[in-house]
């Protein structure tokens, strides 16, 4: 087990090293001057060229790029041109929201998305079961943005009246501000506090805010169900085509024979190794929602990571663009690194090969 | 594309595997078919009703495509003049279902510029199932060439080949493409070309676990006894019993490209307006979705049904390919 937990860290390394390379090249390559765009169209050349000192911009590209590798090793992610704050105080506003919208949405998509992959393999072969497929291969194929906007449309303007309504955009109703929980606790706020204090939610209940926490559940709604589209789909799909593989094996007919109720042979037999790879979809999800948060977030107007991110590659603004997808591809490398560990904990038969 | 599996010997065609799991054993092919893999392959896979629905879709869209300037009954780009005023943001009205047939019938209505919605529905299934078709035709030549190259020659250069593509999915697909086309700048020749960088990998993947699978197998060494080498023994020995995998892999990447067409065009980072594709349709009809969601509802349903048919055709084709799954 630690022989393969170290092999496996230790391929990633490679991987890192390239996702560090590789956000530098492109915030690089991308077009626009960045001098202009901080200093606007009437800058002077000299000015620029102290920006562009000031910045490091005017050394050769790969003694940026080694300033730049050593910085990240500090965690130093430099500074936003427009804002004129570093990045790392940045993503610490804007990663919790994101992580928020993230969670919510994968858990309506482990919260439905099993149970109708299983339900779909209960009922094999019946109308129940084909509805089911038509349900997960809609999703699979749903643009987000368009279900985003029809979602607004729908519960935000045709419902509004109604007590399904809800609102299209935002964190928070105008005007509540949500206290962070710490200092309803009078205790010193350190990171991770801030932190948890930026997901909504959590810091609802942790201050015993229950306006706060329905408030901000409210406006979670339409975004997280936009998000968890696609990954319910693939988990209950997934769920589904396990759990008939599954069905048919030997050890579920032993079960069948010694005269278990199908339920329990289902549920308690059948379904435990069915999840073993609904584990690995699962995990992987969780990455590729990071994706899906920039159409998601700027549908909601939500100031996430995503929007972020899509902002600042409109702006040039080289060090959020940099620090941001840098910060987005270790988590995603991350993710799959635990996603595979905990398969081989559930799974001994996997730390052979 | 070849109808008929290359390798000389007897090789059933079934020979390979999606993932690193070592080939299924000789796939049992029935004795005296000539039919071949592909024809028997189609015929599986449109025995399934969710196949055949995706073909139908497909069927109604490459119709769209085709017949475009005879369907639509106006241009796509042309405001409409109605009484000397353009005729913006009318609700669809249709005689059929009920709307005065004194009013001016449009199917899909009209957008906030008064173009007629349906007409630009229709010409943009041109662009959808273009831009689809060429971003998979490039990460597939790009991605089989070095799939091949990183399984036939499996030492440094295929690990270094296998190393920068781990690293490209790294990043959540849609990001790097965004980043991608805002380097290159914004345009569907330009979104094309990020859509296909992004799915390179996964084509080099497959191809590369197919190849590492199939050269060891007897037909090759025999080949290779023969004094068969290099590119003929790859392009002509491995890669046609390769393709089975791959086939799958196109189909359902035509899916993701199609709507990561429509999600850069939305963005602003794909077509440029006026052109009519469905993504940059939703995107200039954002502002006016709570007056008037006609003009967003139809594109968004378009690359729906669109995504859906490629969808369901390739899970069709992989039942149909895939021995493994023979129940």
């Amino acid at each position: 087990m630690t022989r393969f937990l170290i092999r496996r860290l230790l391929a990633s390394i490679p991987v890192l090293l390239g996702i560090v390379v590789v956000t530098f090249v492109l915030a690089r390559l991308l077009p626009g001057n960045p001098c202009v765009a901080e200093l606007g169209e009437k800058a002077t050349q000299a000015q620029c060229a102290q920006f562009n000192h000031r910045e490091g911009l005017d050394k050769p590209i790969p003694v940026q790029l080694g300033k730049y590798l050593n910085k990240v090793a500090h965690a130093d992610l430099g500074a936003s041109f427009r804002q004129r704050r570093p990045v790392t105080t940045l993503l610490a506003e804007r990663l919790p929201v994101t992580v928020e919208l993230s969670i919510a949405a994968l858990i309506i998509a482990v919260l439905i998305g099993i149970p109708l992959g299983v339900f779909a393999a209960y009922r094999h072969n019946t109308l129940a079961d084909a509805s089911a497929v038509v349900v997960a291969n809609v999703g699979v194929s749903m643009p987000i943005f368009w279900l985003g906007l029809m979602l607004q449309y729908v519960f935000a303007v045709t419902l509004k009246r109604s007590p399904l309504g809800l609102p299209p955009s935002g964190r928070l109703d105008p005007g509540i501000i949500a206290t962070p929980f710490f200092e309803r606790w009078g205790v010193h706020a350190n990171g991770v506090f801030r932190f948890v204090s930026r997901l909504l939610i959590l810091n609802g209940i942790l201050a015993w805010k229950w306006a706060i926490v329905g408030n901000a559940l409210r406006h979670l709604v339409l975004p997280a169900v936009t998000l968890s589209t696609i990954p319910l789909a693939i988990i209950a799909r997934m769920t589904r085509s396990s759990l008939l593989d599954t069905l048919g094996l030997d050890y579920v007919r032993t079960a069948r024979a010694k005269g278990l109720g199908e339920f329990l042979v289902v549920i308690k037999h059948a379904l435990r190794n069915a999840l073993l790879p609904v584990v690995t979809i699962v995990g992987l999800q969780l990455g590729s929602l990071l994706g899906g948060a920039i159409l998601t977030e700027t549908i909601f107007n939500i100031t996430g990571v995503g929007q972020t991110l899509y902002e600042a590659i409109g702006a040039r603004d080289y060090s959020v663009v940099q620090g941001f997808t840098l910060v987005v591809a270790i988590g995603f490398v991350v993710l799959n690194l635990l996603t595979d560990i905990v398969y081989t904990v559930l799974d001994p038969r996997v730390r052979v090969t | 594309m070849s109808a008929e599996v290359g390798a000389p010997s007897a090789v059933p065609a079934a020979a390979h595997d999606s993932g690193d799991a070592p080939p299924p054993d000789a796939g049992a092919p029935a004795l005296g078919r000539e039919r071949g893999l592909w024809r028997d392959a189609l015929r599986e896979t449109f025995r399934k009703t969710s196949a055949r629905i995706g073909g139908v879709l497909l069927s109604i869209i490459l119709a769209l495509a085709a017949l475009a300037p005879m369907i639509a009954p106006h241009s796509p780009t042309e405001p409409l003049l109605i009484g000397g005023k353009v005729a913006k943001s009318i609700k669809p009205c249709i005689h059929l279902l009920g709307c005065a047939a004194s009013k001016p019938q449009f199917i899909m209505g009209t957008d906030k510029n008064g173009r007629d919605v349906f007409s630009r529905i229709v010409f943009g299934s041109r662009i959808s199932l273009l831009a689809g078709a060429a971003a998979v035709v490039f990460a597939l030549v790009v991605g089989v060439a070095l799939g091949l190259v990183a399984g036939y020659r499996a030492g440094w250069l295929g690990n270094v080949i296998m190393r920068i593509m781990d690293v490209l999915l790294a990043f959540p697909s849609l990001l790097l493409a965004i980043t991608i086309v805002t380097v290159l700048g914004p345009g569907l020749l330009n979104a094309i070309i990020a859509i296909s960088v992004v799915t390179i990998p996964v084509y080099a993947r497959v191809v590369r676990a197919s190849v590492l699978s199939i050269k060891e197998q007897e037909f090759v060494t025999a080949d290779r006894a023969l004094g068969v080498r290099g590119p003929r023994l790859v392009l002509h020995r491995i890669l046609p019993n390769a393709l089975t995998p791959l086939v799958v892999q196109a189909t359902l990447g035509f899916a993701t490209a199609v709507l990561d067409v429509a999600g850069l065009s939305f963005l602003g980072l794909g077509v440029r307006p006026p052109k009519a594709e469905w993504g940059s349709m939703i995107a200039g009809s954002r502002d006016v979705v709570f007056t008037s969601p006609h003009q967003v509802f139809f594109p968004g349903v378009m690359i729906l049904i669109n995504v859906l048919a490629f969808n369901l055709i390739g899970d069709g084709l992989r039942d149909a390919l895939d021995p493994r799954l023979n129940r």
